[in-house]
């Protein structure tokens, strides 16, 4: 065999190595939520006997749609203010000089390595006062919270990206300040802020410490803790079918999200975390 | 930064004043108010106004909670019994540092965490030197590798969980009959740290392959000329040109390992000894309801993480991660 | 169309530098002008002062008569382009050159004839529905060319734009908007920091260092006549040669050998209360290979100095020979270091460049014997720099 051709066996061993260890444990909630209740204890990795019927019973299940609900409507909000005052500051520290940015930026790398768990317990007195406790308020305020260091740090590197040039030469071609801002800065900084929202909403999506502290009911419980609230439908039926389907659904949309934009989620994850 | 922008001012021609040098470096240097134009005050003032709205979100929802979280922390205050509550001083901090639980689950946090960063580092570099390398399907290997970084950290615990669940997991049929890891100390840290590595790993890589990227082809190029094999010239030329990266992603994965709290919840929930911080100040406020106790634990966990950013910056004199970038 | 004045106009920072101090400069209309000089010598900054990019801190900048002080770049009806073309990356080359007239909210009509007519005039008609990123540097300039002149603005201002250029195609983009600057016939301030552009180009040139003005005027009186030794140094390529010289009764003492003093010099000598020591400013174009002007010209008037090639560079249409001058240390001078932007001369080691006819046998380790018009020579007053030869 050439050497070239020995480089490239090597090299389709390894990934499917990667392969391997992506999918795997994938491949095996999925098998897990196909599974006939009957056949779950069976212990093999692929199912016996296949079933829709974990889906149709977690479909069925008020409080799982209303999770999903819940998630949704809270992450989506919560991405939105987060992308709207995030870019703002983010706009601000890439391009203006103004006494106080490093205090900006001190405060977002604060929040961004503080334990949650820490903001936990004083946010569920003080909602509880607030009547914020187990509202999508009280959920969207700290996932807000959460999402603005990184919002502000991956699009203040998308704007520092942006030639300053383009702004001048818009002036210079008899641009306002907000014109140039708008056919200008705005389409130019499109890509970054829309990646920035995936990411955003990854993290909201993702949370699993707020919700099931926060919350007490399915009013404002997020997909991922009314999994974890998951029972048999009896007291004798196992809830590891309906746990699994429902895996399966939360984690679907964020992994085509992922694929999808996955050059874009690559240059956003690193930019604003490496470069130190 | 100023030093920076200054040099360039002198250096290369550029005008100090319309920002050439990416901006970000202005206004270190800027003078006496009054010698401010109308356009830098303009510019001051539209700075504050949009950095305000974040600013004050991140501030209202963190540091009032912060401030009367220490606050509780000196208050006997359980919920349970809200007539005895009463300003006690450190005596709540004296019961948790006394506390033979709250000292195991601190262990467990830091071994998991070590363990676990330092596992994720050695793979995530080879996996990203995979990703950076491969002649082979680039692209797929690149994108696949974020699917582990997409999934819900509940799901892909649960996941782990009846992979181990005796009857139920693929997993927990090779092992020897009769074993049920999940509920020993020993194997069951050990699924926690695997399923924590396993998500984790693919963002780690990707923080390395951007430090990779920082390495020059021709410096690589120049040492294997100069005689250097393959893994001298990762020892040499790669790995000190990658540490500040590799130095960054490791505290920046620390610090977040320190965390854990999702996988430990639903693999075990803290039985056999293998809570996290995190998972006992959730249990001391959410079933316990002793607010004291509770933000006493938050207090000591800010603290120790904050320790920890500490002593890694010091010792090996790494940045913070996520600083302005352009200045590396 | 229109002239531009900058009356006393200065930069001034907050924390105290002075990036331009009192300009004085009269455009004419029409005018092709280069504002030229070292990195951090004040060109950017006074060509953003006129563009509205940075407020004036002193001083009045008129153009057209209008007073311009106040009013934002875009009221003031120039164009600008830039070094890095500054195309809007997300827009097509047709959407970018009618970007300005689409502000200026101009008719789609008139807008569609006055692209076409610009990208006739440059060439670049079959790349109208490509973005800049599918361009080539050559083809982005034409493109940020297009942009500037699309809206028939008052002025162009240009900064450096052709640095980002390979040397071939920068000649090329030289003559093509040297053409089109004639032909519009727009007042134009052009900046660069390379001296042979400024050369070609300009009909004036005002060379500045650390924000002042050192010299304006044409490229010939810049190179034949220059004020002082920066000017001097700056303007031509390989530079003047300088040499330390001391004067005596007998003439001009120097490595050259002993120069007997001309009327010129005496009367330049006794109007700067007669110096002792000079600094000799001599082109490499003043010399000649003796041999040569011998052959032609028997009674040989001019002096003559013999050297030792050290090496001999030879580009076709004229060769240059190095001479590497014995127990002479380089003139040291901060007016020289400016003007070779750092680039000093070896301290011990001094080379006499001299440009050669092609048909000369110098040979490189040979001597040869140079000769060289002593009215060539310019004397420079060693501290102030000045030109004493110039300035009677």
């Amino acid at each position: 065999m050439s050497r070239a051709a020995r480089r490239k066996v090597k090299w389709t061993a390894v990934d499917v190595l990667v392969l391997l260890y992506a999918l795997i444990p994938v491949a095996w909630i999925a098998s897990l939520s196909f599974k006939d209740p009957a056949t779950i204890t069976k212990g093999t990795f692929w199912p016996t006997k296949w079933t829709w019927s974990n889906y149709t019973g977690i479909f069925d299940n008020g409080d799982f749609v209303r999770g999903l609900v819940n998630s949704i409507g809270i992450g989506v909000i919560s991405t939105l203010v987060a992308i709207v005052i995030g870019t703002m500051a983010a706009y601000a520290v890439a391009r203006l000089a103004f006494p106080g940015k490093s205090m900006v930026l001190g405060i977002s790398l604060l929040i961004a390595m503080f334990p949650q768990i820490s903001l936990v317990t004083p946010l569920f007195q003080i909602e509880r006062g607030l009547h914020l406790f187990n509202t999508w308020p009280g959920l969207i305020l700290p996932y807000i919270t959460f999402a603005l260091p990184l919002t502000i740090y991956t699009l203040s590197t998308f704007f520092r990206e942006i030639p300053w040039d383009l702004e001048k030469a818009a002036k210079m071609d008899g641009a306002t300040p907000f014109q140039a801002f708008r056919m200008v800065i705005v389409p130019l900084a499109m890509p970054g802020v829309v990646t920035t929202a995936i990411l955003a909403f990854i993290l909201c999506w993702n949370d699993f410490l707020f919700s099931i502290s926060l919350t007490s009911s399915s009013r404002a419980r997020t997909a991922p803790a009314t999994i974890s609230f998951f029972t048999g439908s009896s007291q004798f039926e196992d809830p590891t079918g309906s746990i699994a389907a429902a895996a399966i659904v939360i984690t679907i949309p964020i992994v085509v999200f992922v694929l999808f934009f996955q050059r874009r989620i690559v240059s956003g994850l690193t930019s604003g975390a490496v470069k130190g | 930064m100023s030093a920076n922008a200054a040099g360039a001012a002198a250096a290369g021609g550029s005008r100090p004043g319309s920002g050439s040098a990416a901006g970000s470096g202005r206004g270190a240097g800027s003078g006496p108010e009054k010698a401010l134009s109308e356009g830098r005050r303009s510019e001051r003032r539209l700075g504050w106004w949009l950095c305000a709205p974040a600013a004050l979100v991140m501030v209202l929802v963190t540091g009032w909670p912060i401030v009367y979280s220490v606050l509780l922390s000196l208050q006997r205050y359980d919920l349970r019994f809200p007539g005895r509550k009463a300003w006690i001083g450190f005596e709540n901090y004296a019961t948790v540092l006394s506390s033979s639980f709250w000292w195991e689950a601190f262990w467990v946090t830091l071994l998991v965490t070590v363990v676990s960063v330092a596992i994720e580092l050695v793979l995530g570099m080879a996996l990203a030197l995979a990703m950076y390398r491969t002649l082979v399907g680039r692209g797929i290997v690149r994108t696949l590798v974020l699917i582990p970084y997409g999934i819900v950290t509940v799901a892909a615990a649960y996941g782990w969980k009846y992979a181990w669940t005796p009857g139920t997991g693929w997993l927990a049929g090779v092992l020897p009959a009769g074993s049920a890891p999940l509920t020993e100390h020993w194997p069951a840290i050990g699924i926690i740290t695997l399923s924590e590595v396993w998500k984790t790993t693919p963002f780690m890589a990707l923080l390395l392959m951007a430090g990779l990227a920082l390495v020059p082809e021709d410096a690589l190029k120049a040492a294997s000329m100069d005689g250097a094999g393959p893994w001298q010239r990762f020892r040499l030329i790669t790995l000190p040109l990658m540490k500040p990266a590799i130095l960054a992603a490791l505290l920046f994965r620390m610090l977040d390992a320190f965390r854990i709290f999702d996988n430990i919840y639903v693999l075990t929930n803290g039985a056999d000894s293998t809570s996290s911080v995190s998972i006992i100040a959730y249990h001391n406020l959410i079933s316990g309801l002793n607010l004291g106790i509770g933000s006493t634990m938050s207090v000591l966990i800010v603290v120790a993480v904050a320790v920890i950013a500490f002593v890694f910056v010091k010792l090996l004199g790494t940045s913070a991660p996520g600083r302005p970038a352009g200045r590396r | 169309m229109a002239e531009i004045v900058l009356d006393r106009v200065a930069k001034r920072y907050p924390d105290g530098t002075v990036a331009v101090h009192d300009l004085d400069l009269d455009i004419a209309d029409g005018e092709f002008i280069i504002l030229v000089g070292p990195s951090g010598c004040g060109k950017s900054t006074t060509l953003n002062m006129i563009a509205g990019l940075e407020d004036i801190s002193e001083g009045e900048l008129t153009i057209g008569g209008e007073r311009m002080n106040e009013k934002a770049p875009r009221d003031r009806d120039i164009a600008m382009v830039f070094q890095s073309y500054a195309l809007y990356p997300h827009m097509s080359v047709r959407e970018n050159i009618a970007f300005p007239l689409k502000l200026a909210k101009v008719d789609k009509e008139t807008t569609g004839k006055k692209v076409a007519e610009a990208a006739h005039i440059l060439d670049i008609e079959s790349l109208m529905d490509r973005k800049p990123i599918h361009l080539s540097g050559g083809q982005r300039q034409r493109v940020a060319m297009g942009r500037a002149i699309v809206r028939e603005p008052k002025a162009f201002l240009m900064d450096e734009p052709l640095s980002n250029l390979d040397a071939k195609l920068r000649v090329q983009m030289r003559t093509m908007i040297s053409r089109l600057q004639k032909r519009l016939g727009t007042t134009t301030v052009y900046v660069t920091h390379d001296q042979t552009e400024a050369m070609t180009l300009g009909d004036r040139i005002v060379l500045m260092r650390k924000g002042l003005v050192q010299q304006v005027g044409t490229p010939e009186e810049l190179y034949e006549h220059p004020h002082n030794l920066f000017v001097a140094g700056f303007i031509g390529s390989p530079s003047m040669n300088f040499l330390p010289a001391d004067i005596c009764d007998d003439g001009l003492h120097n490595v050259l050998g002993v120069i007997p003093l001309s009327t010129r010099m005496r009367r330049a000598l006794e109007a700067h209360h007669a110096p002792e020591h000079v600094i000799l400013g001599i082109r490499p174009e003043a010399f000649g290979d003796a041999r040569l002007i011998r052959e032609s010209r028997p009674q040989g008037r001019d002096l003559t100095f013999t050297g030792h090639v050290d090496i001999l560079e030879s580009l076709g249409a004229e060769k240059f020979a190095y001479i590497d001058l014995e127990g002479v240390g380089a003139v040291q001078s901060e007016h020289l270091a400016d003007a070779f932007q750092g680039h000093v001369a070896d301290e011990r080691h001094v080379q006499l460049v001299a440009r050669l006819d092609p048909k000369s046998k110098a040979r490189e380790g040979e001597d040869i014997e140079l000769d060289y018009d002593p009215d060539a020579i310019h004397l420079f007053e060693p501290e102030t720099g000045l030109n004493l030869t110039e300035s009677v």
